[in-house]
């Protein structure tokens, strides 16, 4: 008996003894400062089951888009979950003009956000998986030679937490966490294909303005991208910047030669900036390209057709 | 039956599809979304997969409202989300986690103090983790 108690026991010492996985890593690693925190950042106590609603508007007002969590509540809460979706917190702080990007599931790039000056939203389960506690919360700042992290979460202003404990409650949600931006800024973090999902969503909510300004940023750093050039320029033709667009797309053919969408989109801008010619002959090439592809070819015949009633032409 | 009601759900996730594509770009212009579908593989397939099978907006919104939500308001929210996020709304309305907490069981209360203590869990804010 005393011997299954002890052996308990030392069960459990060796377990708490461990660093959570991920842990140590993020401890060792050189490129991070060894302690930040975003003091400044606001703080909104969360009222019964409103974890989501305080924890979105503490990160919109941290990018000045001043929002109350009362505001927030009808756009994300679910009265019948007693909580709040996590697609739902991403497309509510869309509506409110912030980038919401998703960031890589790892501690590293939560802290690196943090170091970068950007709060992150996270999903936790507080309790076990058997027995959940969902719980929204914003990592605020962290030291790593003290293995904490600091949240504003529910009713307290500066939660401490450890690495590891926050490491295991988070892991439970798939380490799900999201950085929101204002339109022209990047995260610090995340790679290429979290930003064209974010911007994507972002331009068919926020609006053509906004997303051009979001979408201009993502180019300067990753000036080949397909996508986001075409972003930018169909954000820019709608907007009626058209040499923004014309230059966009020419930027496209020029790092993707066999874009036939390049070509057509870039038709459509030459016949708006009045440029018929131009525009049947890109139209033209288009449509050569999308050989393959007949929904590409029946949108790309659908510009021609408008090519062809133009009214200046003769 | 059965067949017409198929036949005019996947009319109606066509005329979403659609619709959703030419609110932002007009007409002959072809939609930052369609690219980046397009650059997508696997992922993107199976999402569009989703979408096919996907409800209207109209029934999202109804599901929203069933779960106490504002008419008004349900239709704002299913507003503000993609085609591929109201599907997946639709389809996790009461599976997914939602955030709330608060209030665990007298019955499992022992349990989780014992792994607050050793770092496991948080639920009780004056719980100090052993390291």
């Amino acid at each position: 008996m005393l011997l299954k108690k002890s052996l308990i026991l030392a069960f459990a010492f060796l377990l708490s003894a461990c660093a959570a996985t991920g842990v140590r890593e993020v401890i060792q690693d050189q490129q991070l400062p060894r302690k930040h925190e975003l003091t400044a950042t606001p703080f909104f106590p969360q009222a019964l089951y409103h974890c989501g609603p305080a924890a979105l508007a503490t990160a919109l007002n941290a990018v000045d888009i001043k929002v109350s969590p009362d505001q927030l509540v009808p756009e994300v809460y679910i009265p019948s979950r007693k909580g709040s979706l996590q697609i739902e917190m991403l497309a509510a702080a869309r509506r409110h003009g912030a980038l919401a990007v998703k960031i890589a599931p790892e501690l590293g790039a939560v802290l690196k956000e943090v170091s970068a000056g950007n709060v992150v939203v996270v999903m936790q389960n507080l309790g076990l998986s058997w027995a959940p506690s969902w719980h929204y919360a914003v990592v605020v700042g962290y030291d790593l030679d003290k293995e904490l992290v600091w949240l504003r979460s529910g009713t307290f202003e500066r939660f401490e937490m450890t690495l590891s404990t926050f490491q295991r409650t988070w892991a439970r949600s798939q380490h799900w966490a999201f950085v929101a931006l204002k339109p022209g800024d990047l995260p610090a973090s995340a790679g290429v294909d979290a930003a064209i999902s974010a911007l994507v969503s972002f331009e068919k909510t926020a609006g053509a303005a906004k997303a051009l300004t979001a979408y201009a940023a993502a180019v300067k750093r990753w000036p080949d991208n397909l996508v986001l050039l075409t972003g930018l320029g169909n954000s820019a033709f709608v907007s009626g910047d058209l040499p923004t667009a014309a230059k966009a797309f020419r930027d496209v053919i020029a790092a993707h030669p066999e874009s036939a969408v390049a070509y057509n989109n870039l038709a459509n801008v030459l016949l708006a900036q009045g440029d018929v010619l131009a525009a049947k002959a890109s139209a033209e090439k288009a449509l050569r390209l999308a050989a393959q592809d007949q929904k590409l070819q029946s949108q790309i015949q659908k510009t021609l057709d408008e090519i062809n009633i133009y009214p200046g032409k003769k | 039956m059965i067949f017409v009601k198929r036949l005019f759900s996947a009319f109606l996730a066509a005329s979403i599809l659609f619709t959703g594509s030419i609110q932002t770009v007009q007409a002959a212009m072809i939609s930052t979304e369609q690219i980046a579908e397009s650059t997508v593989t696997s992922q993107g397939n199976q999402d569009r997969a989703l979408i096919v099978a996907a409800l209207s907006r109209e029934d999202v919104q109804a599901a929203l409202v069933a779960r106490g939500i504002d008419p008004a308001q349900a239709q704002d929210r299913v507003a503000a989300l993609t085609d591929e996020e109201a599907s997946m709304v639709a389809s996790q309305l009461d599976t997914a986690p939602a955030g709330g907490i608060i209030g665990a069981i007298v019955l499992i209360f022992l349990v989780l103090l014992l792994t607050d203590i050793l770092g496991f869990t948080k639920v009780f804010p004056f719980t100090r983790s052993v390291r």
